[in-house]
């Protein structure tokens, strides 16, 4: 049985302790699509991206990374398989510089692995490939500033950057906006559509503006269920998606009520 | 020459043709890519290593007494386990509170091994003994560093500290190999000697030590700029990341752990050879936290940070032992205030003054430095004398109660030296808490100075 998909969940279950996260979460995506995951609050979109990237395993179902069964894998195995992640808070190595970021996230794809024997500067394919790619998140100004010393702008793209820089097909970014102005979404926005041509993308978001300008299909997740998964506009005709979303929609306003 | 195509390498920025639109941007950073950007840098690093290598040429021409060259010997000796300590203490994040197993196990093998060539059962230079040595520690950081480098972080640490007693405790149980409370005793002039070499003269094994400190620090640089030496920075900082591009932690610090474990060897296979006698003391925790104690007193942010750390610790256990019985108080107090106030160590000290002084700052805090310095004499000083009268009185009751103390006698019991002693270190220390607040002042806002010049840099380019 060989699959034509990119990444595929079926009936994934997630649970920790006695409380189930994921209920059998369903979703194929072929490669080269651009997915947005979207859904309330705890709906469990952040634990669907740890158990695909291997940060968590799961409780019972099957994933697959083109179409190869990547679960019970840790996350250097699926790495290695073709997949990479953001973080939703940024996960930087914080005293190295950002060439040196981009560069360690470059080594392992380039075949460097454990070596001790070859002198960094000598890798005249990682440096270029490290070099492209911060000068792809635009950080080529900052290239020699450490990453704990850059805005919180600078930290997201450089997040971006570390997961892109691989090479991954796969790619997974875990609100990639989150915490951004306007302007700062929309540059960002481009820049995410520049650094994935031609990978399969999902990405979690809360901004609409993000979801309908980024992504080709969007998956609804309600309650560790994807209740829908299509394009754009079919996704907001649905009776359910308006459902559930109307339904947060009325939880918030009663949540701000009763806060007042 | 960066423009030429790199032959066999086929990352994306070498693929095939550009197209004319493109060109312009790749060629602009062929032009200046920026890991060409530090050459002038380079010609520095040679400047560094020469003058490490003649200092260490020089020093026992400068200092030759017997107690000088041994303390020189021993200054190679702990130059090299420092470091070794810092590939994971500073480098790879990962504190060991154990790691005298690797130099102290070492040493015994070194020792066995000497004895053997002396009685003809092995035909082996002296002057390779410490690479054997250096074998065995590997090999110990092998097998015991599968189990240490599962775990990170406070872990880590704790298993560390109980590999470290288990050597410690088997020590004690097999006197065959380690020998028991005497320890074993070797003669280092053993078989053919080399070039008239016997490694007899202290100053002749002086040199075999500074060869291998300075080969052993290059290796050790070199090191930190390969792909594992990087990785192993990424994993310190930060290594639930690591395990998402790619790499496996645990194999990154197995791996760093074991070269640490070469080295320390070769620095204890040195000591053996310099002692000529091993005892079960040199696997045990207090050495091991000696390790830990100078190397973080060094510094462990950067690279050079543990050989100032080497060097202080010979001087404090055999110079500052000498002079006064509280060594162990002063060092304590030492490391306490490094860690409250200083915690890169004296290595990040002096880069920290590096960067004032290159952005031309430096010489308005040099007002602040003497007046620090000379309070914090005065402070020492005065603490310096109670502490010396409490020992006096403690320890030495059958001398009386005169004592010497900086030249001068004072009676340990007479209330003008203690009284005297409390103003002083009362004085020096009001004073010394002025002039830090102005010095606070002062370093904050050349600080800012340097921010601004910075910006300011930044907006030319």
């Amino acid at each position: 049985m060989t699959s034509n998909y990119a990444i595929e969940l079926r009936d994934v279950r997630k649970s920790f302790g006695k409380t189930e996260i994921i209920r059998g979460a369903t979703l194929a995506v072929t490669a080269g699509e651009r997915v947005a995951i979207i859904g309330p609050n705890g709906a469990g979109k952040s634990t669907l991206f740890n158990l695909m990237s291997g940060r968590f395993g799961s409780t019972s179902g099957d994933i697959l990374l083109n179409g190869r069964k990547i679960d019970g894998l840790k996350p250097f195995e699926i790495n290695r398989l073709g997949l990479a992640r953001s973080f939703q808070v940024s996960n930087l190595f914080t005293r190295l510089s950002v060439f040196e970021n981009i560069r360690c996230a470059v080594l392992w794809s380039m075949g460097y692995r454990y070596a001790f024997w070859k002198f960094l500067a000598d890798l005249r394919d990682a440096n270029d490939r490290a070099e492209q790619v911060v000068e792809m998140i635009k950080l080529h100004k900052r290239r020699d500033v450490l990453a704990m010393n850059l805005t919180y702008a600078e930290q997201r793209a450089l997040e971006i950057g570390i997961t892109i820089a691989g090479g991954a097909s796969v790619i997974l970014l875990d609100e990639p906006t989150a915490g951004m102005s306007k302007s700062e979404t929309a540059r960002f926005v481009n820049l995410i559509r520049e650094v994935t041509v031609g990978k399969t993308l999902l990405t979690v978001e809360h901004d609409m503006g993000v979801v309908f300008g980024l992504a080709d299909k969007i998956a609804v997740l309600v309650y560790g269920e994807v209740i829908a998964y299509d394009v754009p506009e079919a996704v907001r005709s649905d009776a359910r998606v308006q459902e559930a979303y109307l339904g947060s929609v009325l939880a918030d306003a009663q949540a701000a009520e009763a806060a007042r | 020459m960066t423009a030429a195509a790199s032959g066999p390498s086929a990352g994306p920025p070498q693929a095939g043709p550009h197209p004319p639109g493109g060109s312009t941007a790749v060629s602009r950073r062929r032009g200046a890519p920026a890991y060409y950007r530090f050459k002038p840098y380079n010609v520095g690093r040679w400047v560094v290593w020469g003058l490490y290598a003649v200092v260490m040429w020089v020093a026992p021409m400068v200092w030759g007494s017997s107690l000088a060259l041994t303390m020189l010997s021993q200054m190679g000796i702990a130059v090299i386990a420092c470091l070794a300590f810092n590939m994971l203490l500073g480098q790879g994040g990962m504190l060991s509170f154990g790691h005298a197993v690797y130099s102290g196990l070492g040493s015994f093998f070194a020792i066995h091994t000497l004895n053997m060539v002396s009685k003809g059962q092995l035909s082996l230079p002296v002057s390779m003994v410490p690479l054997v040595a250096g074998f065995f520690g590997m090999l110990f950081a092998l097998m015991l560093g599968f189990v240490t480098t599962r775990k990170a972080g406070t872990p880590f640490a704790m298993i560390t500290l109980g590999v470290g007693e288990l050597v410690w405790a088997m020590s004690l149980m097999f006197p065959g190999f380690f020998g028991g409370e005497g320890g074993i005793s070797g003669n280092r002039v053993a078989g053919q000697p080399f070039l008239g070499i016997t490694f007899g003269p202290q100053v002749q094994l002086y040199y075999l030590i500074a060869l291998y400190a300075f080969v052993c620090t290059a290796a050790m640089f070199a090191f930190t700029r390969t792909p594992l030496g990087r990785m192993l920075n990424a994993v310190r900082d930060n290594p639930e990341r690591v395990e998402f591009i790619g790499y496996n932690t645990q194999y990154v610090r197995y791996f760093a752990f074991i070269a640490s474990g070469f080295f320390m060897g070769i620095s204890g296979g040195l000591a053996a050879l310099n002692f000529e006698i091993v005892t079960a003391e040199v696997v045990n925790a207090l050495r091991s936290g000696a390790f830990l104690l100078f190397t973080f007193l060094g510094g462990a942010v950067f690279f050079f940070g543990p050989i100032i750390g080497a060097v202080l610790m010979v001087l404090a256990l055999v110079l500052l032992s000498e002079i006064t019985q509280a060594w162990l108080l002063y060092m304590g107090l030492v490391f306490t205030f490094m860690v409250m106030y200083a915690p890169g160590g004296i290595s990040a000290l002096i880069m920290m003054n590096l960067r004032v002084a290159s952005f031309g700052k430096l010489r308005p805090l040099l007002g602040c430095y003497l007046a620090l310095a000379g309070t914090g004499a005065g402070i020492l000083v005065g603490a310096g004398a109670m502490i010396e009268m409490v020992y006096h009185l403690q320890l030495n009751v059958a001398l009386g109660d005169q004592m010497k103390f900086m030249g001068a006698t004072i009676n340990a019991k007479g209330l003008d030296s203690w009284f005297g002693a409390a103003l002083v270190l009362l004085v020096s220390t009001a004073l010394f808490e002025m002039t830090r607040r102005e010095f606070v002042r002062q370093w904050g806002s050349t600080q800012e100075e340097i921010e601004r010049e910075i910006k300011k840099r930044e907006a030319l380019v």
